[in-house]
């Protein structure tokens, strides 16, 4: 019984399982990713969230469930796949070439042109320029779009791979541990990116370990562990502190503190 | 949403500023543009006949530089692109072979001989771009393979059907009149500049249009770069590379029918030895030899210093046997100011 498209949620996980032969990866996952939001999906090392982003961006297919895009179930064999239904997915590798420009990358595989037939030459003024445009939406500002991604710092280069994604339609943006390979500064940075995306309306997926992040932008938080859905929550119903204790594994990590203090 | 006081109170922090001198640093054929002015400067000076930096001179080494200058573009593409192509030197001898074998064997007229030996070079490519997309082995070793292949056909081949190691009488075919008069006519008398040269200036700008100006070209600059980053972007990582394949061994037809017209007859051992020089050419030019980056212009200039270098030793009444030697200092100078370029260029990351 399909909800009608209208009303129906960007994206949708129903009781979505996946086995790697005898392992069960994920088990019965059943999530929603709203237009204009920030979904959270936080989990330990091992907890499926690898597992549930590679589902998302059409890498694996899921094998129990059913995984609808507004209202209609999908089975993407490949990212490509997903992109053109609006799922696009920055991955921890970026898919940015680091000796290339940043309007090179930009327009990577989707380069505008101008001219008829065999003689369309790449638009590179319009590609330059919306390139600036874009950046400058995101809060930076690229004096110069000729300097090679590779000079850029980890943070620009996941705001250029964001910009992109929002440039190029996408309604789902998928980010994987965006965060982790960053200075607190530099998270801060892609944090406001995120913020900025879903003001435009895209449905975020955030993937990470870390709550703290998650808290800051996030609308809905969905907890993994050993391949299940353990919690979730809106940001009105929980706090900051109650995220993290979750995370850290709560009631298991408050009966330890109390074995240790009971300790001779 | 646009919030320029976001923007720019992370201006400072985040971008640099790059100077007109860095921004010159930047570019792939900033080195060989000083290399040709320093070999040029280096061989008028050592000149004995007084003639290297006069019309008479250019036209010897713009001679020595043209043909060696197409394939240079070639092989930079394709370095650009992430691979190699070792058998292109001795693609020039086969498809001279080739050619000439067609209009001396079997008769056929010099034009329809040209068409079939385009199409023969571009089906080596094609199987050397599919071998190497398909195996995922290193292009080193599989056009090192063709390379060996082609070789050993080329004088067994040779041998089986002439008799001796070379394939001549090419000038007595029909058509060779108006082929020669395109592809190895001279122009401007008394200096007899070679018509190649119009030809080498031509592939490179093509190849430079191509490169910074089209869709392709930016595949290019992407699957030499970081070919899984291309593919997860939508670029036809395959069919792209394959297609520089082609391109190079297609200019090496190109190059080969030129000099089987230009001396009516070829050497089975043609070409053997040249795919260095053309790497070498290429790698002086700025490309990098884990591909992503390079310029067509730059392996020109790369040609160009070679051309000059191998003309003015002759010129400057020196030993020509010393020429290697002076490829291998300017190749190992070459390398070096590429290093330096591209970490700064990649900056911080690595």
């Amino acid at each position: 019984m399909n909800p009608p498209p209208d009303t129906a949620p960007l994206l949708e996980l129903d009781g979505v399982s996946k086995y790697f032969g005898s392992v069960i990866a994920l088990k019965d996952v059943s999530l929603t990713v709203e237009a204009g939001s920030v979904t959270c999906v936080l989990g330990d090392n091992g907890a499926g969230k690898s597992t549930l982003i590679k589902i998302l961006s059409g890498v694996h297919r899921n094998d129990a469930g059913e995984y609808r895009v507004k209202g209609e179930a999908v089975a993407f064999s490949s990212p490509r796949d997903a992109l053109a239904s609006g799922i696009a997915s920055v991955f921890q590798d970026l898919a940015t070439v680091p000796l290339m420009s940043i309007w090179r990358n930009f327009f990577l595989g989707n380069e505008p042109t101008v001219g008829i037939g065999p003689f369309r030459l790449f638009d590179v003024a319009k590609a330059k320029a919306t390139v600036r445009d874009e950046l400058l939406g995101m809060g930076i500002d690229v004096r110069d779009p000729d300097q090679p991604v590779g000079t850029l710092s980890g943070g620009e280069r996941q705001a250029v791979a964001i910009a992109r994604a929002v440039h190029f339609g996408a309604e789902v943006l998928i980010l994987d541990e965006p965060t982790s390979a960053l200075g607190v500064k530099q998270s801060g940075v892609v944090l406001r990116y995120v913020r900025q995306a879903r003001e435009r309306g895209v449905g975020v997926v955030l993937i990470t370990h870390n709550p703290h992040h998650a808290y800051l932008v996030g609308d809905r938080f969905y907890l993994l562990n050993r391949g299940r859905l353990t919690a979730s929550y809106t940001k009105a119903t929980v706090t900051r502190d109650e995220l993290v204790r979750a995370m850290a594994g709560g009631a298991e990590l408050e009966a330890l503190a109390h074995e240790l203090d009971d300790a001779p | 949403m646009t919030t320029p006081t976001i923007a720019s109170k992370h201006v400072d922090e985040r971008l640099s500023h790059l100077g007109p001198v860095g921004r010159l640093l930047r570019r792939p054929e900033l080195g060989a543009l000083l290399g040709a002015l320093a070999v040029f400067a280096l061989f008028t000076w050592a000149d004995q006949t007084n003639q290297f930096a006069g019309p008479a001179g250019a036209a010897r080494w713009t001679d020595s530089a043209a043909t060696l200058g197409i394939m240079a573009v070639a092989v930079a593409l394709l370095m650009i692109g992430g691979e190699f192509d070792l058998s292109a030197g001795v693609m020039v001898g086969s498809t001279g072979l080739l050619m000439g074998l067609l209009v001396t064997r079997w008769n056929l007229g010099v034009w329809p001989a040209i068409l079939l030996t385009f199409a023969f070079a571009a089906a080596v490519g094609l199987m050397n771009g599919w071998v190497v997309m398909r195996t995922r082995l290193p292009s080193f070793i599989v056009t090192l393979a063709t390379f060996f292949a082609l070789r050993g056909i080329n004088l067994g081949l040779t041998k089986e059907l002439t008799g001796t190691v070379r394939v001549s009488g090419i000038d007595g075919a029909g058509g060779y009149g108006s082929a020669r008069s395109v592809f190895a006519s001279t122009f401007w008398a008394p200096y007899d500049f070679q018509i190649t040269v119009i030809w080498w200036l031509v592939v490179t700008a093509v190849a430079t249009l191509v490169l910074t100006r089209t869709r392709f070209g930016n595949w290019v600059y992407a699957v030499g770069g970081d070919a899984n980053a291309a593919r997860n972007t939508g670029v036809p990582v395959v069919r792209t590379k394959i297609a520089l394949f082609v391109t190079t061994s297609t200019a090496a037809a190109l190059v080969g029918v030129m000099t089987a017209l230009r001396l009516r007859s070829v050497q089975a051992g043609q070409g053997v030895g040249e795919e260095f020089t053309y790497i070498i050419a290429a790698v002086v030019g700025g490309c990098l030899l884990t591909g992503g980056f390079g310029s067509a212009i730059g392996a020109s200039l790369g040609a160009l210093i070679v051309g000059q270098a191998f003309i003015g030793i002759a010129f400057a009444g020196w030993n020509t046997d010393w020429n290697y030697l002076f490829l291998g200092l300017i190749l190992f100078l070459a390398v070096m100011v590429n290093t330096l370029v591209r970490r700064r260029a990649e900056g911080a990351r690595r």
